[in-house]
């Protein structure tokens, strides 16, 4: 992990060089179930960020009366109120919404992005630089999550945000909807095409294979 | 350390983390801010959320309303809106001395409720309640269409619904799901509009009168009963008892009697 100061580079490294979702593959179990549609993609991703941002200042402003025996329950009881309160408000203020997220917002609480930010920076970090630092890592997980909503909306029911874009068969128009990409392998198929170009333009972020293969000449036939 | 330091916060505070009392006290400070939190938003936000789901509910009446076939023609020759009546289901007429608006208050005190035995349990509700707000439409005298509210226990907690029932007070118009705990994906598919969509049509009795009701075990086979869902038997059981009860003698079923008879 850089140690870097930076609060820009802080909060811009994890938008692509240090994506958590492409580069970690954290939290991708939520951006796989949400992304049916723009809408509901973005409404996880502000309450991820809401959440992943409050819960590192709380964690950063207390890091130094964590117990260690405990810090993880601490951490996950902050973030599970957080979540809760967030849930709430969806509920009260954004109904529809709330109802097509249904469970997932709850699972906010197990988002190994969240947990991960919290344990790994904001415990050693002072309040604002952890804010920073998890509003950068909440912006890089929305990224992904609007750019797989997005193609997934667009190409499943050729509509953004609900508003057609690509006139349907059905409708009189010419656009067949592909009707995989609003099924969960899609998103996997998605999010394996999005590494995978990243990783073709940052060769750094590839990996180290862990197997080399054994070097064998072809069979004959 | 200039001083000893007197208050008992800070002494705490600055014993060292892995102390068992300061690791205690750490545990119950951060509980008790998040239960607070927690319990502020909830209490704060719940009249919103009230509204929302009434609103919900409303908006869910309208559908299945509209989505009978026939529907809008009778309503626009019916004046356009349903009445709504709060009954006495003791009674099993009007209720005189409750109104919609006073629904809530008259609910909130025990008198007005009976205790049920087991054996008339079927939704499996404890209490009943001896109110009830139904919305009615009439064609001239007679009464052409009911919306009921129904609830009863399922699998995963109370199901609530509301179901239209035609004039003959036998045959399902449709069925809207006002509020249910089910399982998302199993149980939770009783909401979806495609296996609401097997209710219309289906007559709650047979001619001897005796209620056949049932939500099957995989497709329908008969005119008294409803596709089942895979995997959410229980559910389907739930959703069973619940119209079963509601509509037998200690739920609406006295009052359908007297609408059928002309006498409402």
């Amino acid at each position: 992990m850089a140690r870097t100061t930076d609060p820009w580079r802080t909060l811009t490294d994890p938008l692509i060089r240090q994506n958590p979702v492409t580069l970690q593959i954290l939290g991708i179990c939520s951006a796989l179930a949400v992304t049916t549609t723009l809408a509901t993609a973005v409404t996880m991703s502000v309450a991820l960020t809401v959440v992943l941002t409050l819960a590192a200042g709380l964690v950063s402003a207390i890091r130094r009366h964590i117990p260690d025996t405990i810090r993880l329950i601490v951490q996950i009881v902050i973030v599970a109120s957080l979540v809760i309160v967030i849930d709430q408000v969806l509920q009260a203020y954004f109904a529809e919404i709330s109802r097509a997220l249904s469970v997932y917002v709850g699972l906010i609480t197990t988002n190994c992005l969240v947990l991960g930010r919290t344990e790994a920076y904001a415990r050693h970090h002072a309040p604002l630089p952890a804010m920073i630092d998890a509003f950068g890592n909440g912006l890089g997980y929305s990224l992904v999550l609007v750019f797989v909503g997005a193609v997934r909306e667009f190409f499943g029911k050729g509509e953004l945000f609900g508003a057609t874009v690509l006139p349907l068969v059905d409708e009189g128009g010419w656009f067949t909807p592909l009707s995989l990409m609003l099924l969960a392998p899609s998103a996997f198929f998605l999010l394996g095409l999005l590494v995978w170009a990243l990783r073709s333009v940052l060769p750094e972020q590839s990996e180290a294979p862990e197997h080399t293969p054994p070097l064998r000449t072809e069979p004959a036939e | 350390m200039a001083g000893r330091e007197w208050n008992p916060l800070r002494r705490l505070l600055a014993l060292p983390n892995e102390s068992r009392a300061k690791t205690i006290l750490v545990a119950f400070l951060v509980s008790a801010v998040c239960a607070a939190l927690v319990s502020g938003a909830t209490v704060l936000l719940r009249p919103i959320q009230a509204a929302n789901r009434a609103a919900e509910e409303q908006a869910r009446i309208a559908a299945l309303v509209e989505g009978i076939p026939g529907m809008a023609a009778l309503l626009e020759q019916s004046g356009g809106t349903l009445s709504t009546v709060v009954i006495d289901l003791d009674r099993s007429r009007a209720a005189t001395e409750v109104t919609p608006a006073t629904l809530d208050a008259a609910l909130g005190d025990p008198g007005n409720w009976t205790a049920l035995d087991p054996a008339q349990d079927l939704a499996g509700l404890g209490h009943r309640p001896n109110f009830a707000q139904i919305y009615l439409l009439r064609d001239g005298d007679d009464v052409s269409l009911v919306l009921l509210p129904l609830s009863g226990q399922g699998y995963g907690g109370r199901i609530d619904a509301i179901l239209a029932l035609k004039g003959d007070m036998n045959t399902v118009a449709g069925i809207a799901i006002t509020g249910h705990s089910e399982t998302p994906g199993l149980g939770g598919r009783i909401q979806e509009a495609s296996w609401r969509s097997s209710f219309p049509g289906t007559e709650l009795r047979d001619e001897g009168g005796d209620m056949r009701f049932r939500v099957a075990r995989g497709p329908a086979s008969d005119v008294h009963e409803v596709d089942g869902i895979t995997g959410a038997t229980r559910t389907g059981r739930g959703v069973t008892q619940m119209v079963r009860f509601w509509l037998g003698p200690d739920g609406y079923g006295p009052l359908l009697g007297a609408i059928d008879r002309g006498e409402f």
